[in-house]
């Protein structure tokens, strides 16, 4: 039951030691230190007829453990959200079944082993630090026979909202998340195949971000608009992100709520805008992502502060204004970015997977939104088109399966 | 249901630290070896299955697939299956006939696990070939299927039943062999 950042950062941190000891090597102390340091790892690798510089695709996150990953995971390059419909036929014991063999294959697949019955085996080799996340809609803890969360539900209709079906609601999510997009695909191909005969796929969204080894671990991610998005989250392995993300009531103890919202950007309408503009609409500098009264990324932003002539700094209207809340108003969240292929007479058809993880919609994430959607200067160039959410069940440990405390009488705890 | 990865390899490193004890236990004792064998275990405990799925079905056929592993130093043989699932179990492995087709039939002696090594059954190949399903298999069930060896001990496995639309030349095949023998 480790916490899954920790696991992949002590990953990551052993093989960006290794680099900077053969680079520092290699580049300043000459040949017999080069060779000495050569000698050391290979010493360190006798018995592994590996190169010595681990490749990124061996890396793996724990599947098993108190909380499902792919959460508090450092956000993966590519991520993939599948929404399915139950089959009318997929009764509480098809659920239980559908769940066990999910289960099985991402617990494999993330580990970087083929799945049961995988016709393509060689594609499960290269994990890259997969994640598979499932998601309950409401209509699946119905077909459980339990007690839905309050927030289990859609979000309220918003003024700003143009959500379309195809990218809306859903009974399972699955988020699956690496560093490659052919394990992506892979893997998103052999829970699929496996879901078949339990339920049709609704919806699918693909998003990125920055390719792996592109920026430093943990770099806050930028959006199309050029923004940093991201920068007021609470951090994995801190008890603000603890208190913020994990339930811990009844069977979705050790879980939480995700909000997946398409958020169409129009980059046209953005390129009209000024770069001040572009600041004053979110309140912080494109350059750093700094608060507009700041000079670093991390400032905390002074929203009484004035400039010479009186008006507000970060203005009335900025996103980082509204979106600030009381303290019970924290959100955790791990977007990606889309870039399809355009309609006719555009040349994008670009936006935001947002992706949301909270203990509490209602009270953490609606309330935010409903301010942002009665005034944030953004809504100008950005149009949700789709919105779901979901319950993220705990994770379970080996033997066990996703779903379990929902499904499982003896595990089964009081509703939620 | 899960079987992890790291306890597989595991495995495969531990049979292979066997080997290497046998080899030396071997050369330790020299002229010794001609003397009394000692007690053979039975072959049911020294074989395990890893990665073992039966396909989904609603006809009337099916098949068991996974990695048997042999950890003992002897080569031992499985000589019947039989499982609650199916009337009638055939252990079946895949040959080139004269004509040059890839077909199934019932291995004669059965399947043989040499002494520290595994078999591989998987579509297209060896395979536990299950007739006469008493039901449906559906994905997600499970279904228990109990090895004989020749010394008459057996060994049970429970497997995962999985969706797959391969595997299927097997079938085709095993009506002609299912009409000719029985």
């Amino acid at each position: 039951m480790r916490a899954r950042t920790e696991g992949a950062r002590s990953d990551r941190s052993g093989s960006t030691r290794r680099q900077f000891l053969l680079g520092g090597a290699v580049a300043g102390v000459g040949a017999v230190a080069a060779i000495g340091v050569d000698y050391a790892l290979n010493r360190q690798d006798a018995d592994a007829t590996t190169p010595s510089v681990p490749m990124n695709g061996e890396e793996t996150v724990p599947f098993f453990g108190a909380h499902q990953a792919g959460i508090d995971t450092a956000a993966q390059a590519h991520g993939l959200f599948l929404a399915l419909d139950l089959l009318d036929t997929t009764d509480r014991e098809g659920l239980t079944r559908l769940l066990r063999i999910l289960t099985d294959d991402a617990a494999r697949l993330t580990q970087g082993t083929a799945a049961l019955a995988d016709s393509e085996p060689e594609l499960a080799l290269a994990p890259a630090r997969l994640t598979v996340t499932f998601g309950f809609g409401p209509r699946l803890v119905a077909r459980a026979a339990a007690t839905a969360p309050s927030w289990l539900a859609p979000l309220p209709a918003f003024s700003i909202d143009q959500l379309q079906p195809e990218f809306s609601d859903g009974d399972l999510l699955l988020q699956i998340a690496a560093d490659d997009p052919l394990t992506v695909a892979h893997a998103a191909r052999m829970l699929l195949k496996d879901a078949r005969s339990f339920a049709t796929l609704r919806w699918s969204q693909q998003g990125f971000r920055r390719a792996y080894g592109t920026e430093r671990p943990g770099t806050t991610m930028r959006n199309l608009f050029g923004q940093v998005d991201g920068t007021a989250n609470p951090q994995p392995g801190t008890s603000e992100f603890d208190s913020v993300v994990w339930a811990s009531d009844g069977w979705l103890a050790g879980g939480t709520g995700v909000v997946v919202r398409r958020i169409r950007m129009d980059l046209d309408k953005w390129d009209r805008l000024d770069r001040s503009g572009r600041e004053a609409s979110v309140g912080r500098t494109m350059a750093n992502g700094a608060p507009l009264t700041g000079t670093k990324e991390f400032d905390e932003p002074d929203f009484d502060a004035t400039s010479a002539v009186g008006f507000p700094v970060i203005p009335q209207f900025a996103h980082i204004r509204r979106a600030r809340g009381d303290d019970g108003e924290k959100i955790f969240r791990r977007a990606y970015n889309y870039d399809e292929r355009p309609g006719s007479a555009s040349v994008s058809e670009s936006g935001l997977i947002f992706v949301s993880f909270q203990a509490d919609i209602d009270r953490q994430f609606t309330p935010m939104q409903q301010r942002l959607a009665e005034l944030d200067l953004l809504n100008e160039w950005t149009t949700p088109i789709g919105s779901a959410v979901f319950a993220i069940p705990p994770g379970c440990a080996e033997g066990g399966f996703i779903g379990e405390t929902l499904l499982d009488e003896t595990l089964r705890g009081g509703a939620s | 249901m899960n079987t992890a990865p790291s306890l597989h390899s595991t495995k495969k490193n531990l049979s292979r630290l066997t080997a290497l004890v046998a080899v030396s236990l071997l050369a330790l004792t020299g002229c010794a070896t001609t003397e009394a064998p000692a007690e053979v275990a039975p072959a049911g405990e020294s074989v395990t299955i890893a990665d073992a799925w039966v396909k989904a079905t609603d006809e009337d056929m099916s098949a068991a697939f996974g990695t048997l592993t042999n950890s003992s130093s002897d080569e031992v043989t499985i000589v019947s299956a039989e499982t609650d699932a199916a009337g009638m179990v055939e252990l079946h492995e895949t040959v080139e006939n004269e004509a040059g087709e890839m077909i199934m039939r019932e291995i004669e002696g059965g399947f043989s696990i040499p002494a520290d090594g595994s078999l591989l059954l998987e579509p297209g190949a060896n395979h536990i070939m299950l007739m006469g399903l008493t039901g449906a298999l559906v994905a997600g069930d499970e279904v228990t299927v109990t090895l004989t060896f020749s010394d008459d001990s057996t060994y049970e496995f429970t497997a995962p039943v999985k969706d797959y639309s391969g595997a299927n030349e097997n079938y085709e095949e095993s009506d002609d062999h299912e009409g000719m023998d029985h």
